[in-house]
């Protein structure tokens, strides 16, 4: 397999404008002879739907739920980052493309990152036309925070539910385009197998979730928008039904997969309670503007917060970090959180979490600041926890929230199925070892308003413009009794265990041996747990009900098959990964004070697994990061 | 979009449609009502009263059919939302509960209902004059010309226990409908505001607490005799208590 | 703690339901009603029986896709929350708790607890947008809006469109979503143009999916996961009333019939 990034020539500043001048055009009267597959509908999904839409493409855009406007985008809380340089900071195109790449530890590629960069202040004027209320100030001009990993305020929001509003414009967009015909949606579909003919992705296979029907669907082109596997750990901040399937039957049918093993484990949540919890709920990172994080000194305290004095806190991030404080970028926070309390410093029933103290800034601003930029998370704190965070500090833990890893994409976002394009969480390219806050929404709305709609027409203009392959096609036929014969067999299997208990088991073993630290010898265990857990699952999960009807457990069990495989291929990654970086810290690979020690000589590369058959062995493939602006360097926020 | 069909054939149009007519009646029952009080003034002047407008002619049927229409129009865009609304959930709970909704507002179909089967007695009792005999729609002398005697004629009617406790439940009830009625036409017609809601309300349940007093209290003073009849030439006419509570006024 | 489920089941969208028992047993006050569910799913599911089908996503309170009525009322017992942000203590010990799905004609049941909703995506079809072609747009900061305009639009905005105000309404009237979706809007300027063909085709669809009518109750507001006001049903009136009068009398343009 050959990873060709496609990167263009030239400098840093011109390669994208170059790009754009040295690519092909579909001019207006053929776009609607092609007919583009859409698979998600979140901030990437239906910001392409509804741009190709409109520019006249034939879409038909597809989701598992009930309506685009579902999707997991809705959730992300705290912001989304533009190089506007609003507040006179100090901020550019520049900065916010090296704050990005030093972010992601240098492990993501200088083109896309610089890329995002430049186009991330159009979002905001887009999101603005379309009514997106952002917050603002007295004179009616945009408001911006700060968020981790940044010295500059950047971040615009819609109090604490930016990915709610930024979601909902690209829904309104897409909306628009379905009322007025360009594009057909399909809700309550999950897309369970992709169909490629000649080697090109032509089409896709799906279930509607409401009566069980498989149905085949043809197109020129495929693009996946599916979003991250955070669900593979079973606990995460992730929706329930957020999955890897899309983009894992697209891995098996010859798209490579690249860095799973990069994942973002986001320092401030609730933490664990009881063993029945199903999700993890994140306090957005917007409160470390202005709460300050701390663990007592002394192991075992179990005094209440406030009878701790002040010389018996330890502020660590401010202690460690004393530049970036507690804006220290998400990778670092998490560590030094797990690290307070594998010191025995942990607080709460479980030792298990740290303290998010507002009292100083409650003293400093007054409650009723704190309530106008917070309030919401207060009272998401309060109902889970029933404590308020106005009176004692939250108690926060770091859990499993985002995914840098994803399907392998060149600079036209193109898998290497030619054909196939993926976007947004789903692929890998923008975010590197470690995403900042506020950059996922920066990143899925860039590729669905501005990256794919112009490198798509490269692929596009050199496809014949006749009509997409018959659904008669004996690949669809080929594909559906793949999908079928799955499905028949988590039914009929008749097990005793059910789906949900293989995947708290899946998501134990990659907590434990595949999370926050890593060693040789656990991965090592954890690749032969996984493959023993995917024997037993397959021979001994039950799966209740009928394959035509609207079945819940069905849904997931196809989920957390795939998820069982992707597992394996993360810690093989991992494995494979002899260094520190970013989210991706092996315990062999440490500094003396315990920082991510990078090995820029063996691993300044992108690793991309490819798919070799049922139970074999997956290849690693590398494509070099080749940096001609960014010098390497050690990452300090010291 | 022709204005028509807005007002009539979607559900913003009709409930624009109840509030208009809502304010017509609105107006109507509390200008009818500040005509009734004239009872507690000497009779000359409620006869006088409707003297005037009986004396209006045409005015005075133009007036009839407007209100005619209001109600016509009120009753018809109510039967209508109440049959869309039934069908928009045909299959209803196993338990539901009221979060906020007002006991007025739960029930204005039933007060509506009641209402205007008072509405039609109370023509057919007052303007008709058809529902008792003759003897309880006196005639009286005013500036040298032959008029109806009200004053008396409502004192003969609140005479009656029954009309009196039919009228009281009736004016209850017009009273709850108004305690709803009054700012959810302010809603309907875009007027309703945070800033004054809560005011609204409040305004509200005074006008309708004012309006049932008002009304009560006329029937009231007839009842425990604090307005009795004042026509002289009465004796030789009435039923028998009557004519003793008119002497004892006298 | 413990308690009691009586509970919808209905095997699609034409059978006929019935009510159902449960036990939860073993439960903590801390779980969420979804996590007690699962706990009672999990064990339907070991015993050979078919689980209960339930709408969930997020389990945050934003997504929108949970909607359950329980005891008489959407969401569960708390103000301000969706059905997967209600506590297991907000319960008794022994309480028996009913739980029915949403229930409209425009909302029909597909299985369960699940309804189909597409009717508020319909009501988005036809107007819930402000036309701006990508690539086409000014500065962001070109356009000041005050922060009060700008902070009223995100109450409205804040709607998950989970149905909640449809379903505690005793007339299963759509107005506080409409009116949300219309109003968040109308309020901004970039919304003007289209304000009046907004509210005229967004009331169209809401009439056409087979809602009742707004009759000023407020049990929608009461019931909204986000505690959406009804003031903007009295805006969502009055824009309609004026956008009716408007584009009956307005000039128009020789290209538009």
């Amino acid at each position: 397999m050959i990873l060709d990034s496609k990167i263009p020539s030239g400098p840093l500043e011109k390669k994208w404008e170059k790009h754009i001048m040295d690519g092909k055009l579909v001019n207006p009267a053929n776009k609607r002879k092609y007919d583009v597959i859409i698979v998600g509908s979140g901030l990437a999904g239906a910001s392409a739907a509804a741009t190709l839409g409109e520019l006249g493409y034939n879409v038909k855009c597809f989701t598992f739920h009930d309506s685009p406007r579902r999707a997991h985008s809705i959730a992300a809380q705290g912001g989304i980052n533009a190089a506007k340089n609003y507040q006179n900071d100090g901020d550019s195109v520049y900065r916010l493309f090296y704050d990005t790449i030093k972010g992601g530890d240098f492990r993501s590629r200088e083109a896309n990152v610089y890329r995002l960069a430049q186009v991330s202040a159009n979002i905001i004027d887009q999101c603005v036309a379309q009514g997106v209320p952002f917050a603002r100030e007295y004179g009616g001009l945009l408001s911006n925070r700060s968020f981790g990993g940044a010295q500059v305020s950047r971040t615009f929001y819609a109090r604490g539910q930016t990915g709610q509003q930024l979601l909902l414009g690209a829904y309104s967009a897409l909306s628009r385009q379905i009322g007025l015909g360009n594009v057909t949606m399909y809700n309550n579909s999950e897309m369970l197998e992709v169909v490629t003919i000649d080697g090109h992705a032509r089409g896709i296979i799906t279930r509607n979730v409401n009566t069980g029907k498989i149905e085949r669907h043809s197109a020129h082109t495929v693009v996946l928008g599916t979003g991250g596997y955070g669900n593979v750990f079973y606990l995460s901040t992730n929706a329930l039904n957020s999955n890897v399937t899309a983009a894992w039957r697209a891995h098996r049918k010859g798209a490579a997969f690249a860095n799973p093993c990069y994942t973002q484990i986001h320092p401030t949540c609730i933490p664990v309670s009881g063993d029945y919890q199903s999700k993890l709920t994140l306090m957005s990172e917007s409160l470390r503007n202005d709460g300050r994080i701390w663990a007592p000194k002394k192991k075992g305290d179990k005094r209440p917060a406030h009878e701790i004095p002040e010389d018996e806190r330890d502020y660590y991030l401010e202690r460690k970090y004393p530049s970036f404080g507690n804006l220290a970028p998400r990778d670092i926070s998490s560590r030094a959180a797990k690290e307070a309390c594998d010191d025995g410093r942990g607080v709460g029933d479980t030792g298990l979490g740290v303290y998010l103290d507002f009292r100083d800034a409650i003293q400093r601003l007054g409650e009723s600041a704190i309530r106008e930029r917070y309030g919401n998370l207060f009272d998401i704190y309060h109902e889970i926890t029933n404590e308020s965070a106005y009176k004692q500090p939250m108690r926060i833990y770091p859990a499993v929230h985002y995914t840098m890893g994803g399907l392998w994409v060149d600079y036209n976002l193109m898998s290497s199925i030619p054909g196939m394009f993926v976007m947004g969480e789903a692929n890998f390219s923008d975010h590197g070892a470690n995403r900042l806050g506020a950059s996922a929404l920066m990143q899925g709305l860039a590729d669905g308003y501005y990256v794919l709609p112009y490198t798509l027409p490269h692929y596009l203009a050199n496809v014949p413009r006749e009509a997409a392959p018959s659904t008669d096609h004996p690949e669809f036929v080929k594909a559906e009794e793949e999908v079928n014969a799955r499905t028949k067999k988590l039914i009929d299997n008749n097990g005793k265990q059910t789906v949900r208990s293989f995947h708290k088991r899946l998501g134990k073993i990659m907590w434990d041996k595949c999370g926050m630290a890593r060693n040789k010898s656990g991965l090592q265990e954890a690749i032969t747990e996984i493959q023993g857990l995917k024997e037993e699952y397959w021979q001994d999960v039950r799966v209740p009900g009928t394959a035509a009807s609207l079945n819940q457990s069905l849904e997931i069990a196809g989920r957390v098959g795939d998820f069982i495989e992707l597992g394996e291929t993360m810690c093989r990654d991992a494995l494979s990964r002899e260094e520190s970086c970013g989210g991706h810290f092996r315990e062999e690979h440490q500094t003396d004070d315990g920082e991510a020690l990078r090995d820029d000589e063996k691993f300044h590369h992108v690793a991309a697994w490819e798919y070799k058959g049922e139970n074999e062995a997956p290849e690693r493939h590398v494509e070099p990061l080749i940096y001609e602006s960014v010098k390497l360097a050690t990452r300090s926020y010291k | 979009m022709n204005i028509l069909h807005a007002l009539f054939k979607t559900s913003i149009g009709k409930k624009v449609i109840m509030a208009v007519t809502g304010l017509i009646l609105v107006g109507f029952v509390i200008g009818h009502l500040i005509g009734n009080l004239q009872i507690f003034l000497p009779p000359e002047k409620i006869n006088e009263y409707a003297h005037f407008l009986q004396s209006l002619g045409k005015v005075l049927w133009l007036i009839r059919i407007g209100l005619l229409v209001a109600v016509v129009l009120h009753i018809w865009m109510a039967v209508s939302l109440v049959l869309e609304n039934r069908a928009a959930r045909k299959k209803g709970y196993q338990s539901q509960k009221t979060l906020r909704a007002s006991y007025a507002s739960r029930t204005m179909k039933y007060s509506g209902l009641i209402v205007f089967a008072f509405i039609v007695y109370h023509l057919l009792h007052f303007t008709v004059k058809s529902t008792h005999g003759e003897d309880f729609y006196p005639m009286t002398m005013l500036h040298g010309e032959k008029v109806y005697d009200v004053h008396t004629m409502m004192v003969l009617g609140f005479q009656q226990p029954l009309v009196s406790i039919f009228y009281l439940i009736a004016i209850a009830l017009l009273s709850l409908h108004l305690s709803h009625g009054f700012s959810s036409m302010f809603q309907s017609l875009g007027l309703r505001t945070r800033s004054w809601s809560g005011l609204l309300e409040k305004l509200a349940i005074t006008i309708s607490v004012l309006y049932f007093l008002g009304n009560a209290a006329i029937v009231i003073a007839v009842m425990t005799g604090m307005v009795g009849i004042q026509n002289p030439d009465f004796a030789s006419c009435c039923p028998v208590e009557a004519h003793e509570v008119a002497n004892a006024k006298h | 703690m413990k308690v009691t489920l009586r509970v919808w089941r209905q095997e699609n969208e034409t059978a006929q339901g019935r009510f159902e028992e449960y036990e939860a047993d073993n439960l903590n006050p801390n779980m969420s009603f979804l996590e007690m569910l699962d706990v009672v799913n999990e064990k339907l599911t070991g015993d050979g029986k078919d689980p209960i089908a339930v709408a969930h996503d997020c389990r945050e309170g934003i997504c929108g896709t949970c909607s359950s009525m329980i005891n008489g009322e959407p969401h569960g017992p708390e103000n301000g929350v969706t059905t997967c942000q209600t506590y297991m203590r907000s319960f008794n010990d022994g309480d028996v708790i009913t739980v029915e799905p949403f229930r409209a004609e425009a909302f029909p049941v597909l299985k369960d607890l699940i309804t189909d909703r597409k009717a508020f995506d319909k009501i988005m079809q036809a107007g819930g947008f402000i036309t701006a072609r990508t690539g086409s747009c000014q500065d962001a900061n070109a356009l000041p809006i005050g922060k009060e305009v700008a902070d009223l639009a995100m109450d409205a905005a804040a709607c998950v469109g989970c149905g909640a105000c449809v379903a505690a309404c005793k007339n299963s009237s759509a107005m506080l979503f409409v009116s949300a979706k219309a109003g968040q809007l109308n309020l901004l300027p970039q919304g003007q143009p289209e304000k009046d063909t907004r509210v005229l085709n967004m009331v169209a669809a809401m009439d056409e999916a087979g809602f009742g009518n707004c009759t000023n109750q407020y049990e929608c507001s009461a019931a909204c996961p986000k505690e959406i006001s009804e003031e903007f049903i009295s805006k969502l009136n009055r824009d309609y009333l004026i956008a009716s009068v408007r584009s009956s009398v307005k000039a128009k343009p020789t290209t538009m019939k």
